[in-house]
Formats: C-alpha cells, sequence, structure tokens
C-alpha cells in the first residue's frame, strides 16, 4: 500500500463516539495509562499502536470496562459512550459489552457449534422472538463476517473445527450479532496468516459502515491498511493522535518517527 | 556471527569424530541408562507388589462365593407339625424350631440309609452336619406353605462350617483333633455322602446378596444389608457433598475476592482434605449422634460423616477443573454481554463438568472403602438387620458397611469369617475398580483440548 492511497483516504465521519477525559489505568503500583485524553469517532476504524507493554490493550479494555475483571486494576476519569460515563455507578457493564463488543487476540470460539456460538449473545440478550428470526440473525452475522458461504452447510459443526482465520471471523460474527454501536479488536490477526489477515482486514474496512470499530495492532503496516485514524501509545502515555495518512508520512512527535521508523519499539 | 570460515577455527582445537563417542557423552548415557533402569525397577517392584495383592486376596477370597450345601427330602409330618390337622396358621406358629429338629434328624438319617452309608452315628450328630440355620429355614418355609405339610419336600440346606471348610481344604483330619463341633467319624460320613452327591459345593448367592450372621453360623453370613448400608450412605454422600462442593467452588473460584479471607479458606480446606478419617468420626459421634441425637449406627449419620470427609476432596477438584477452563472462554462470554453467572453457568461450568464428575467419583469410592469414622459412630459390629424396605427406613434403622462388615468378619475367631472377610474384599473392590474406571472413561471421553 503506497502513501497516496492513505492520504486519498475519505474521512467522511464526523460525530464523535466515544470520548475519554483524563483516563489513568493502575496495576496495583503500576501506572498502566497516564492521562489519555482521546475521540473517537463514529464510522471510523481507529487504530492504535505502540511497543508491548505500552498500554494500548489496557486502554482498550477500558472502552467495554473487560478490566473490570481483573481485582487489581483501577480506572480513573471518564469514558463517555455517546456522552454517557460508562464507568458511572449506575452503568451495569453487562448492558455496556452489549453495545460495546469484542474481539480477541486469539480466537476463542466457544466449544459449540457454529450457530450456538452466533446465537448466544442475542439469545442471553433477548434480541428474538423465535427459531425464524434468530435464524436470520445468525445468517447475517455470519454474512457481515463474510464466513457464510464456508459455514452454512455446517453451522452444526462445532466452531472449534474451523481454521484459525475461519474462527476468528466467527469470532466477529458473534461479537455483531448482539448489534453493537462499537468493536474492539484486540490484535484480531497476531494468530492468523497472512491471507486470513487478508480477508479479516478486508471484513474491517467493511464493518465501517455500520460500526466504529477500535483496532489494537502490533502491525504498522496493517494499521496503515485499515485505520483511518492513528493513536500511537508509548510507557502509558497517548504520544500522538490524528488521521493515519499524517501519522504515517508527516508525525509530529519524534518519538512517533522513531517507531514508525523502527527505531524504538 | 555469520562468519563460519574455516580461518575463525581455533588452530588448537582437535579434530574429533562423530562416529567415537566422547568420555562425557559417554557418562552421560551411563547415567541416562541407570535412570531408567531405576524407573523400571520402581515400576516392576510396584507392579509385583500389586500382583501379590490381587492374587493373595482372589486366591483367599474366591471360596467364599461357593457354599457346600446339602440336599436333603423332609418329610413334613403331620404329627409333629399340626396335630390338629386344620391348618391353622397360629397352630404351626406354636411349634418353635426345636419342633422341626426331628423332621431334619429323620431326613438325615432317611438320606444315609438311602445311600447305604455305613456309621455308628446318631440321628442327632449326623444332623450336626448341616447349618444350625437348617431348622429355622424349614420352620420359615413351611410357615409360608402351609398346605404342603404331610409331603415330602426337597430342601437344600447349608453344611455348617467344618463341613464347608473340609470340602475346601481348610479344615483337615488333621486340624480337628480338639474340634468339637465335627468329629472324624462324621467326616466318613462327609466323604460318602459327598460321593453320594447329596453335599455338594455350588455357587452362593447369598453370600452377595445376603446379611450378616452370627458368631455360629459363619456359612450364612453375606455382604448384601452392608451393601445397602453403603449404598445410603453414598446417596447421602452424593446428595450433599456434590451440591455443596460444587457450589463453594464455583464461589471460591469465580466469584470470591482474592484477600487474606480467601486465602484462609483455601489453605484450610487443604489441610482438612489431610484430617485423618477418624477425626470426621469422632467430630460425627459428637456433633450428629451425642448433640443432635440422630440414631446411632445409621446409614444417614454415616453419610453425614463421609460428607465431611469428601467435601474436601470434591471442592480441590472441583476447582482444578474450573482452572483448567482457559480465562478465553470467560472473556468471551463476558465480551458478548454474558453475566459474570452467564460465563459460569452456560460455559465454564459445562465444560469443568467431566472433572468435576470424576473428582466426584473419586470422592465417593474414597468415602466407600472408609472405615474408621464408622467405627465411632456404631456402623461396626454385628448388626443383625434384614434388608430396609423403605428409603427413610435404609437411612435410619441400624446398619453396616461394607467395609465395617469386613472389619467386623476379620476379628471374629472364626476362620470361616476369615474367608468371607476376603470374600468381602473382592466385592469392595469390584465396587471401587468400577468407579475409578467409569471416572478415567469419564475423564477420557469429555476432557477437552485447547
Amino acid at each position: 500500500m503506497n502513501t497516496m492511497n492513505m492520504l486519498d483516504k475519505s474521512l467522511d465521519t464526523k460525530t464523535t463516539k466515544i470520548t475519554a477525559r483524563d483516563v489513568n489505568v493502575y496495576y496495583g503500583d503500576s501506572h498502566a495509562i497516564k492521562d489519555v485524553n482521546v475521540e473517537i469517532d463514529a464510522n471510523t476504524v481507529t487504530a492504535f499502536i505502540g511497543p508491548s507493554g505500552c498500554g494500548k490493550s489496557t486502554f482498550l479494555r477500558c472502552i467495554n470496562r473487560m478490566n473490570d475483571t481483573i481485582d487489581v486494576c483501577r480506572v480513573r476519569g471518564d469514558i463517555l459512550l455517546d456522552g454517557e460515563d460508562i464507568y458511572d455507578k449506575r452503568v451495569d457493564p453487562v448492558q455496556l459489552r452489549a453495545k460495546v463488543g469484542m474481539v480477541f487476540q486469539k480466537p476463542n470460539p466457544f466449544p459449540k457449534s457454529i450457530y450456538d456460538n452466533v446465537s448466544y449473545g442475542p439469545r442471553i440478550h433477548g434480541l428474538s422472538r423465535n427459531k425464524a428470526e434468530m435464524d436470520d440473525i445468525v445468517e447475517k452475522s455470519l454474512r457481515r463476517a463474510a464466513i457464510w458461504e464456508e459455514v452454512k452447510d455446517r453451522l452444526d459443526a462445532p466452531g472449534t473445527g474451523l481454521s484459525g482465520g475461519q474462527q476468528q471471523r466467527l469470532c466477529i460474527a458473534r461479537a455483531i450479532a448482539t448489534e453493537p454501536e462499537v468493536l474492539l479488536m484486540d490484535e484480531p490477526c497476531s494468530a492468523l496468516d497472512p491471507i486470513a489477515t487478508a480477508q479479516v482486514e478486508e471484513l474491517i474496512d467493511e464493518l465501517r459502515t455500520n460500526y466504529s470499530v477500535v483496532i489494537v495492532t502490533h502491525s504498522m503496516q496493517q494499521a496503515a491498511r485499515v485505520s483511518q485514524k492513528t493513536a500511537f501509545f508509548h510507557l502509558g502515555n497517548l504520544v500522538e493522535f490524528g488521521p493515519t495518512g499524517q501519522i504515517f508520512t508527516n508525525p509530529e512527535d519524534p518519538r512517533t518517527e522513531s517507531y514508525i521508523t523502527g527505531r524504538i519499539g | 556471527m555469520t562468519d563460519f570460515s574455516p580461518s575463525s577455527t581455533p588452530p588448537t582445537s582437535v579434530q574429533t569424530s562423530l562416529l567415537t563417542l566422547s568420555d562425557r557423552t559417554k557418562k552421560r548415557n551411563a547415567n541416562e541408562r541407570r535412570f531408567k533402569a531405576y524407573g523400571i525397577a520402581a515400576i516392576a517392584v510396584g507392579l509385583l507388589m500389586l500382583l501379590v495383592l490381587v492374587v493373595t486376596i482372589f486366591g483367599r477370597g474366591t471360596g467364599a462365593f461357593q457354599q457346600t450345601f446339602v440336599t436333603l427330602d423332609v418329610e413334613l409330618l403331620e404329627s409333629k407339625l399340626d396335630k390338629t390337622g386344620e391348618r391353622n396358621i397360629e397352630d404351626i406358629e406354636r411349634i418353635s424350631t426345636f419342633g422341626y429338629a426331628p423332621l431334619v434328624n429323620g431326613a438325615m438319617s432317611a438320606a444315609i440309609e438311602q445311600h447305604g452309608v455305613d456309621t455308628s452315628l446318631k440321628s442327632k450328630q449326623l444332623a450336626g452336619l448341616l447349618s444350625k440355620g437348617a431348622v429355622a429355614q424349614l420352620r420359615a418355609y413351611v410357615l409360608a406353605n402351609p398346605q404342603q405339610i404331610g409331603e415330602t419336600v426337597e430342601f437344600r440346606f447349608l453344611a455348617q462350617s467344618r463341613v464347608d471348610g473340609y470340602l475346601k481344604g481348610r479344615v483337615s483330619r488333621d486340624s480337628i483333633e480338639n474340634d468339637k463341633n465335627i468329629s472324624a467319624a462324621q467326616l466318613d460320613v462327609v466323604d460318602a455322602l459327598v460321593a453320594a452327591g447329596v453335599i455338594e459345593k455350588s455357587f452362593n448367592l447369598d453370600f452377595i446378596l445376603g446379611s450378616d450372621a452370627s458368631d455360629q453360623r459363619p456359612e450364612a453370613a453375606g455382604m448384601g444389608v452392608s451393601m445397602l448400608g453403603s449404598f445410603f450412605m453414598m446417596l447421602v454422600v452424593l446428595a450433599l457433598a456434590l451440591p455443596i462442593g460444587v457450589a463453594a467452588s464455583i464461589y471460591l473460584e469465580e466469584f470470591a475476592p482474592k484477600n487474606w479471607i480467601t486465602d484462609i479458606i483455601e489453605v484450610n480446606i487443604a489441610n482438612l482434605a489431610a484430617v485423618p478419617s477418624i477425626v470426621y468420626g469422632i467430630l460425627g459421634l459428637a456433633v450428629f449422634i451425642n448433640y443432635m441425637h440422630l440414631p446411632m449406627s445409621a446409614p444417614l449419620v454415616g453419610g453425614l460423616v463421609l460428607t465431611l470427609m469428601t467435601l474436601p476432596t470434591i471442592i480441590i477438584s472441583t476447582r482444578a477443573a474450573l482452572k483448567a477452563v482457559p480465562p478465553s472462554i470467560r472473556d468471551a462470554a463476558l465480551g458478548v454481554g454474558a453475566s459474570k453467572m452467564q460465563s459460569v453457568f452456560h460455559h465454564v461450568l459445562p465444560l469443568a463438568a467431566p472433572g468435576i464428575l470424576t473428582g466426584t467419583i473419586i470422592g465417593l469410592a474414597q468415602a466407600l472403602g472408609e472405615t474408621a469414622p464408622l467405627l465411632l459412630i456404631g456402623m461396626v459390629g454385628f448388626i443383625a438387620s434384614n434388608a430396609p424396605e423403605t428409603l427413610g427406613e435404609g437411612l435410619l434403622s441400624p446398619n453396616s458397611a461394607m467395609p465395617a462388615q469386613i472389619y467386623e468378619w476379620a476379628k471374629r475367631a472364626d476362620p470361616a469369617f476369615y474367608e468371607r472377610a476376603w470374600g468381602g474384599i473382592i466385592i469392595l473392590l469390584l465396587f471401587l475398580v468400577t468407579m475409578n474406571t467409569v471416572a478415567v472413561v469419564l475423564r477420557r471421553r469429555f476432557e477437552r483440548r485447547w
């Protein structure tokens, strides 16, 4: 992918979906995220890049409160989803996670059938009234995750029997089956081969029309390929945040430049 | 370091061949061979002991499954059993077992005569070859079938334990010199009757299904009722230990905050698993019997005590099974918006179920073989009980348990009981092996790999 194409990518997004204000995260005594302020737009793919341990995954997991499951983790500051503070006492993380879906680093389908994998979310949230509606949801989700053609004849087969790339697309189908507004992806391609990666990346670009996608990645090429906005994290700080083209061609911060050119990281 | 040019090799290095082993390599190989030999030796010792155990148990115990029977035609004389001739059951009941003795004696004499056995023994001594329970067996039959009084009926009586021992080779003519239960003349008769087919050895279902018998009648003792006692105890253990253990494990593993309180609980559960079982027995005696006044010797109390004993095992294995479920599954469930409880019950628990079941079965098998706590709550000793008829009776009426029954037999004086103790061990081991096999099969079958 050349630089010109990246700059050509239109930034047709206007509305802000997620706002983080002065977010600090602590794991026990260690200060993992320091004063992060960021605005993530709707219908945009936002990439978080940075060296290992810089806090990008931690920050991602703050957005759907997955960090709640870690006892020693404390989050300070505000994260607003459509203007509502998701760390408000009245917010039930279960409801939040229905709106903010997540895809994990390692494909983690449930050891159940493909159908059950996709239908699980809608079922616990009561999104369908009957079997026919559920069938529709499953088919729609699998189609959107670009895996329908491969699995339509074996929906009863176990999800764990698929190949790595198929499993990850199944996990994406599972995540979008609950109709989330935001999709968080934590290095979704790190366990996949280049072909599967290409399929998932293509899919991410398509998902942009319906969702805000936030993707954490170690691959700068991937960030450049799929995202419209890029945030660079380093040692818990958000160093630079801006349009992907600008970050990769004309970074403002010397640390960003060093990372992108391979001098740190 | 990609410079492999020959000039970089130190000129002092000696050219070594791969075909000859260096001293270091030889030493290392020798060490490895020695260690393998130690390992094989250790396994061989273990297998040898197992073999000795199995051979001893089966060698000594299989005899208990066979019993010597005497087949006799008994004439149910109306003159002895029902003088009025009215078949009034109350009148018939008035005849005690003492009144039946002449019938048995007569039948024995008739058999001797019929087969032409030459003996100087009196009919009473001849009848002494039969179990002391023979008259009771006859009486019970007559009371059940009064219409047959006056007819001649064929009975299979148990032979007394010395006769049984003689046929099994346990009793010999030398060993009975000082034995008042049997004489050499009686053994002559036995030899003759065996030749005539009146006395024969055959499989004895009553050993497996029957109840314990008194000191005087080892030939009639069986495991059946104590098996039921064990069964009812296991019922209690399963009904209490499984739900309590699984609930405790799920809470500790999935929900409880990790702090010093849960640390203490964890350490104590591990400690409880190592507490000697007799401690649970005395606890059961103090709490369930002395304080709560539950009945002595009842399988309910035994089950409660064994529940206490089994809980730590179940909790530890359940927690291990829950831990083995990869966190990615929990993340996946939480990620689509499942609540903590939904993620546990929909995903984690089903995946951990085989492990939980395996742990439970092994815990049950442990409890099934446990004797010490039963000593203290009175489930050991001669408990003259028949098979319980209802669930409540099974739980509350005095009973024994399989290992306690074996212990009880082993400490009785008559060597015939000793044989039955070994036989009981075979039955107990069969149960334990079956349960462990089921556990292994479950684990193999439903084990999931990620």
